[in-house]
């Protein structure tokens, strides 16, 4: 064989994933990317650029948005991984997708998963941003598309969605 | 994905003894691997030298903040964004706080490290200059113990440090003394975010009748290494901040770095650049000295 | 019309929700490196180093156990070796010549991918290098002939009127020259193919691409198989821009070859810097105006010479040629016009397709050529604009009548209201006597003409169908993609409003050339108004259906149809009514002479950009936008306004951030760090206005708008920065080291006249 030249090996590394702990065999420098997508079945994290530049891998790591293209499933072990696939719950939409598509937040979707996980992330730290706050908040997610306006429609749309929830609950 | 995950040994030890310890074996032979900004963009290329890494992402040891009456000692592992919610480094840090604010995206800043970046050692870093004005220390930790130097000379040329192939670093020390000075920086990218600078600055000075009585500049992406324009600093020290000045200032600055062309921008424009950026420092620290008199 | 609904029930014009939104919120959409297929393999190619050379000798290095892989190469063609488009000169493998920098010579397979990866590294090929040619100026230079006898792909000639009487009469003749740069497509997905072959039913391909026949008659060709013998799939396709127009076909060839001679399925998926290396990209370009005007600012005539770099193959050159020429003169009346427009080869991989297709780059020509009449002659940006607007009745470049009852001095009225332009140029004009930034603003007029060209409907032919199903639904079949844009979605809502049903109970079948008619290629902003007219018509033939049945009443509601189109289908099975493109035997179009009316519809716009120069950094910033356009008909409020938005972003990079810096007809910065997009940081607010004539061609009065907003911002923004700097840059982009050179050079300061100050005549 071709790659027999690899002379690591496989390992079992447990994670959460979505809630759920899952354990995989894998080498230990596999991107957390290809383990979602490839092992996982999980195929809403995309790969745009494999450098970290386009945010369109991101998911959520102990609750911090990271580019899953940047990070070896060894250093995985034992977090929290939240990927688009878990915030609907059932058939219903989680207020952040409904934000996005009402407001045209996706057009051609490959942006999209990584996109509502940076706001996601955004208003789990910051319930009411700005319109700069925003900006900066999906800045590392490029999307060729929409030219973000009806991004940031969708990313305050969903804010002020969350907070109405929020202010029902309390 | 241009490499084969299969050739590549990753360890995570769990603690920064056990990490040090596996690097003293073969000193050179473990990479160390923060949040992986750096190294896994070279792995992902196809571009990377090591094969055996060592994780040092999850370890306590080198991810906390310490403050002291008159020091802040911040892990090398702490991330852009543990600076960028710290009190005392936004409060009295804000060179610092900049820098990990201007380095990639939120998702780059959640994982990406001030010890990567400095061992990284880019001219282009951001958190270079900030640390260069600060006059940081650096704790490094082996085996053989701690040893504690100054940031600056750490980087002895282009991706070059004074880092032995055992060592880590474990704590980035800066002095407490800073908070009264007028602080000043800017990051000139080809975007505003997501960019890799082709000149920032960083820069700290604190006014006294008029005059600019104590000044620090360091600015990146214009020599081999960050630079501290040691011979500005001096040409401004104990002189009112004229026209002349400023004159003197960009004539000084320009002839001390070394800026080259590259992919990213040219050095006729990266020179004019430092230039108006030193100027532009000067005339805000004096408007802001003004303002308050 | 067959059924009661008021306003607000209307379907067309009321932003329903996005047919294929639910998955792609979810992640559950399938692209196409989601995909998996049993026992499937991965495909990868090996490419050419060189920009020119003879191919002498391929080493397969012992090291690497050869049996484990396939290897394909020009020899394993069935077929002709070549990519079917328009001409048949690119191959598919580079047999013993190669002409550009990653021309694919070898394709590899392997059911590792790193395995794969590494035996790709492991080859070599010797070359004989010949001499090469990169610029549009080499190229007509003829040193070295790299493309037929004379380096000339295509050559068009537009002449209207007598120039040749004009420069007499003239009291000024202005003379300038403009180039813009290649532009990356960037969409986030990576072009990606799997193929899957077995003798008995031939090959099928799955794919991120626009347009599903294209493909199909190139597999025909490449792999000599009758048309029932090739499927191809479309699935959901992540961003496009032109940029999956014409490369999927070679991609999809390759994954074919690998396919067949292995015997498994085979994907291939560039990564980024692959795709960014080897795929088409906006084509370079260089346009000289010559024009003669009277003292008074009307344009007399003139001769505008036009020409891109097509890089080293024909593909779709000749065609962005076409359209860059016919909208060389943008929205203004041109007594007297001589176009000459060209492309020529070079050794880079070839240009191709990109939102636009060469409007762009002539109408950011004509644009800022445009202000600088107005400088010469001393009259104002608005002004030089009014005086020489096309006028209903007035006749194009073309000589085509204009029919529409456009407004363009309103149209340009209502834009300076919304940016506030007066007021904020005379206050810039005050600002900018000092400070450390200079502020500018700067406009643009532009159309757009949507659908192909002259008598290219008329060739393509398109088919749609309409299939009333089980359910009582009916479902859209058409080869029209969706990538972004909201095909789906407007098209089920044309269908629906024309059946008078419900939205939902509308569905668009996927487009898989099994299933669904050639409707043409999903490019040229023809979708919602071409095939979205053809819809129109397919519907009437499913009610006449169901009338001449006996099931439904001339008038009826969303359930009767539901209830008469489920009975019917119980009965007879599901059926279809289909629709083919009946030209309109109004319009004119000689392709010889290239005269006659070039589009059935176009849409108007003018553009207003804010900017801001910085003089410590020279970087230029839009601070904000205004976009205001004539489109016909809102279908949809929600995506057509995206679609704006998303096209000035585009233009905004093409202005100011997108350069491709080449060495020897390679990429040089292939990677997105260093290929620069505007994030959501770099962009102004984009202010989006629409006005709604109508048009008779188009659905429910659509006009296609997909491409124009990405004509009008280059020119608006660097006219603005001449604006706020009193410094002309006739080409793009513009980035700071541009800017600083100009500044730092004190004779172009001197030289510089300043528009500031002139008054137009004002309302």
């Amino acid at each position: 064989m071709i790659h027999s030249s690899a002379h690591v090996t496989k390992s079992e590394i447990t994670l959460t994933v979505n809630g759920e702990s899952r354990t995989v065999r894998a080498y230990p420098m596999e991107r957390l990317l290809d383990v979602l997508r490839n092992q996982l079945g999980l195929t809403g994290a995309k790969e745009g650029c494999g450098e970290g530049e386009c945010g369109s891998c991101s998911v959520l790591m102990d609750g911090a948005l990271v580019n899953s293209c940047l990070v070896p499933v060894l250093q995985a072990t034992n977090a929290s991984i939240f990927t688009i696939e878990g915030l609907a719950e059932g058939v219903d939409l989680h207020p952040a997708q409904e934000a996005f598509l009402q407001c045209g937040g996706a057009q051609c979707g490959i942006c999209t998963p990584g996109m509502i996980l940076a706001a996601q992330h955004l208003l789990s730290k910051n319930p009411e941003p700005s319109g700069e706050d925003i900006r900066e908040g999906v800045a590392g997610n490029l999307c060729r598309c929409t030219g973000y306006m009806q991004i940031f429609e969708a990313v305050a749309e969903a804010a002020r969605r969350r907070n109405k929830v929020t202010a029902k609950t309390t | 994905m241009r490499s084969d995950p299969g050739n590549y040994e990753l360890v995570a030890p769990a603690s920064l003894q056990a990490a040090v310890a596996l690097m003293a074996k073969t000193p050179g032979l473990w990479l160390p691997i923060a949040g992986g900004t750096d190294v896994m963009v070279q792995y992902a290329a196809g571009k990377l030298p090591a094969r055996k890494l060592v994780s040092i992402w999850n370890l306590p040891e080198l991810r906390r903040i310490e403050i002291s009456a008159d020091e802040i000692r911040i892990g090398a592992a702490c991330t852009y964004t543990d600076l960028r919610e710290h009190s005392v480094v936004c409060g009295e840090f804000p060179l610092l706080a900049s820098a990990a604010r201007w380095t990639g995206g939120v998702a780059n800043q959640n994982r990406g490290t001030l010890g990567g970046n400095i061992v990284n050692a880019s001219p282009a870093a951001d958190s270079l200059p900030a640390l260069l004005v600060y006059e940081a220390e650096l704790i490094l930790v082996s085996v053989r113990g701690e040893r504690r130097l100054p940031y600056v000379g750490f980087h002895t040329g282009y991706k070059e440090t004074k880092l032995a192939p055992d060592e880590l670093i474990q704590d980035i020390c800066l002095s407490r003394r800073f908070s009264e000075y007028f602080s000043h920086a800017r990051k000139v990218g080809a975007r505003n975010a997501q960019a890799i600078s082709k000149v920032c600055i960083a820069a700290l000075g604190r006014v006294a009748g008029g005059a600019a009585e104590d000044v620090r500049i360091a600015l990146g992406s214009v020599a081999p290494v960050p630079v501290r324009l040691v011979e500005t600093e001096r040409a401004a020290k104990g002189n009112p901040i004229s026209s002349s000045l400023l004159l003197e200032a960009r004539k000084t600055a320009a002839a001390e770095i070394q800026p080259i062309d590259d992919i990213r921008s040219t050095a006729r424009y990266r020179t004019a650049v430092a230039a108006n950026l030193v100027a532009e420092f000067f005339e805000r620290m004096r408007s802001n000295a003004e303002a308050k008199s | 019309m067959s059924n009661h609904r008021t306003n607000q029930d209307r379907i067309v014009g009321n932003s329903v929700p996005r047919k294929e939104g639910r998955d792609k919120v979810t992640g559950r959409a399938q692209y196409i490196d989601d995909m998996v297929l049993p026992n499937m393999i991965f495909g990868a190619t090996v490419r050419s180093q060189i920009a020119r050379g003879k191919i002498k000798k391929i080493t397969f290095p012992p090291e690497i156990n050869w049996n484990e892989l396939t290897v394909v190469s020009a020899k394993d063609i069935p077929g002709k070796n070549c990519i079917a488009l328009i001409a048949d000169d690119q191959p598919c493998l580079a047999d013993e010549i190669v002409n550009h920098p990653e021309e694919p010579i070898l394709l590899l397979a392997h059911p590792d991918r790193y395995a794969l990866r590494k035996a790709v590294d492991s080859i070599s090929i010797e070359y004989d290098s010949l001499p090469a040619i990169f610029t549009i100026e080499e190229s007509e230079r003829r040193s070295q002939i790299v493309w037929g006898t004379d380096n000339i792909f295509k050559t068009y000639v537009i002449e209207k009127g007598d120039v040749e009487s004009v420069w007499k009469k003239a009291d000024r003749i202005v003379e300038e020259e403009y180039a813009t740069g290649a532009q990356e497509q960037l969409y986030i997905e990576n072009n990606g193919m799997i193929a899957a072959w077995d003798p008995q039913h031939g090959i099928t391909v799955w794919g991120s691409l626009q347009c599903p026949y294209y493909v199909h008659k190139a597999l025909m060709a490449l792999c000599d198989l009758p048309a029932e013998k090739v499927r191809v799939v479309q699935m959901e396709t992540g961003g496009a821009f032109g940029g999956k127009e014409e490369y999927p076909s070679m991609i999809a060839a390759h994954a074919s070859l690998l396919a067949i001679k292995s015997g498994r399925p085979v994907k291939i998926v560039y990564d980024r810097m692959e795709d960014m290396a080897a795929t088409t990209k906006r084509h370079p370009s260089r346009t000289r105006h010559r024009t003669a005007v009277s003292r008074d600012g009307k344009i007399l005539g003139g001769e505008i010479e036009f020409t891109i770099d097509g890089g080293a193959y024909t593909t779709l050159s000749t065609v962005v040629l076409s359209r860059g020429a016919i909208h060389a003169g943008g929205p203004y009346y041109w007594p007297n016009v001589r176009i000459r427009a060209k492309a020529v080869a070079t050794n880079a991989p070839p240009h191709g397709a990109f939102r636009g297709f060469g409007a762009p780059q002539s109408l950011f020509a004509m644009e800022r050529h445009m202000d600088r009449i107005a400088q010469v002659v001393g009259i104002s940006p608005i002004e030089i604009r009014r005086r020489n607007f096309l006028r209903p009745g007035q006749t194009t470049t073309t000589e085509q009548i204009v029919h529409e009852e456009i407004d363009l001095p309103q149209l340009l009225e209502r834009a300076l209201q919304l940016a506030d332009y007066r007021s904020k140029k005379k206050s810039f004009a005050g600002e900018n006597k000092s400070g450390t930034s200079k502020r500018g603003i700067g406009i643009a007029a532009f159309l757009h003409g949507a659908g192909f060209t002259g008598s290219g409907e008329r060739y393509l032919s398109s088919v749609v169908g309409l299939e009333g199903c089980a359910d009582g639904g009916v479902r859209v079949l058409v080869s029209s993609t969706e990538f972004g844009q909201g095909t789906k979605t407007v098209l089920c809502q044309i269908a629906a409003e024309s059946l008078g049903v419900a939205y939902e109970a509308v569905s668009i079948a996927q487009p898989d050339t099994l299933e669904v008619p050639n409707s043409g290629p999903t490019v040229a902003s023809r979708t919602a108004m071409v095939v979205g007219k053809l819809l129109e018509s397919a519907a009437r033939g499913i009610k006449q259906t169901l009338t001449l049945s006996g099931r439904l009443h001339d008038s009826y509601s969303p359930d009767e149809f539901r209830e008469a189109c489920s009975s019917y289908v119980a009965e007879h099975g599901p059926f279809r009514s289909l629709a083919r493109y009946d030209p309109p035997t109004d319009i004119f179009w000689d392709d010889e002479k290239y005269r006659g009316e070039a589009y059935a519809a176009f849409a108007w716009a003018v553009y207003i950009a804010q900017v801001t120069v910085d003089l410590a950094t020279y970087s230029a910033t839009v601070d904000d936008f205004v976009a205001l356009q004539e489109i016909g008909r809102v279908l949809h409020p929600v995506l057509a306004k995206g679609q704006i938005t998303g096209g000035v972003a585009q233009g905004i990079g093409f202005a100011l951030y997108e350069k491709v810096i080449w060495q020897n007809g390679r990429m040089q910065n292939g990677q997105m760090t260093n290929y620069i997009m505007p994030t959501s940081s770099d962009l102004p607010p984009i202010r989006v206005f629409f006005e709604e004539l109508g048009n008779v061609h188009g659905a429910f009065g659509a006009k296609g708008i997909g491409e124009l907003p990405m004509d009008g911002p280059a020119p608006a923004i660097i006219n603005a920065v001449e604006d706020a700097l009193g410094i002309h840059f006739n080409s793009i982009p513009l980035l700071p080291e541009d800017i600083f050179d100009a500044i730092t050079s004190e004779s172009q300061l001197a030289s510089a006249p300043r528009s500031s100050g002139q008054e137009d005549s004002g309302t």
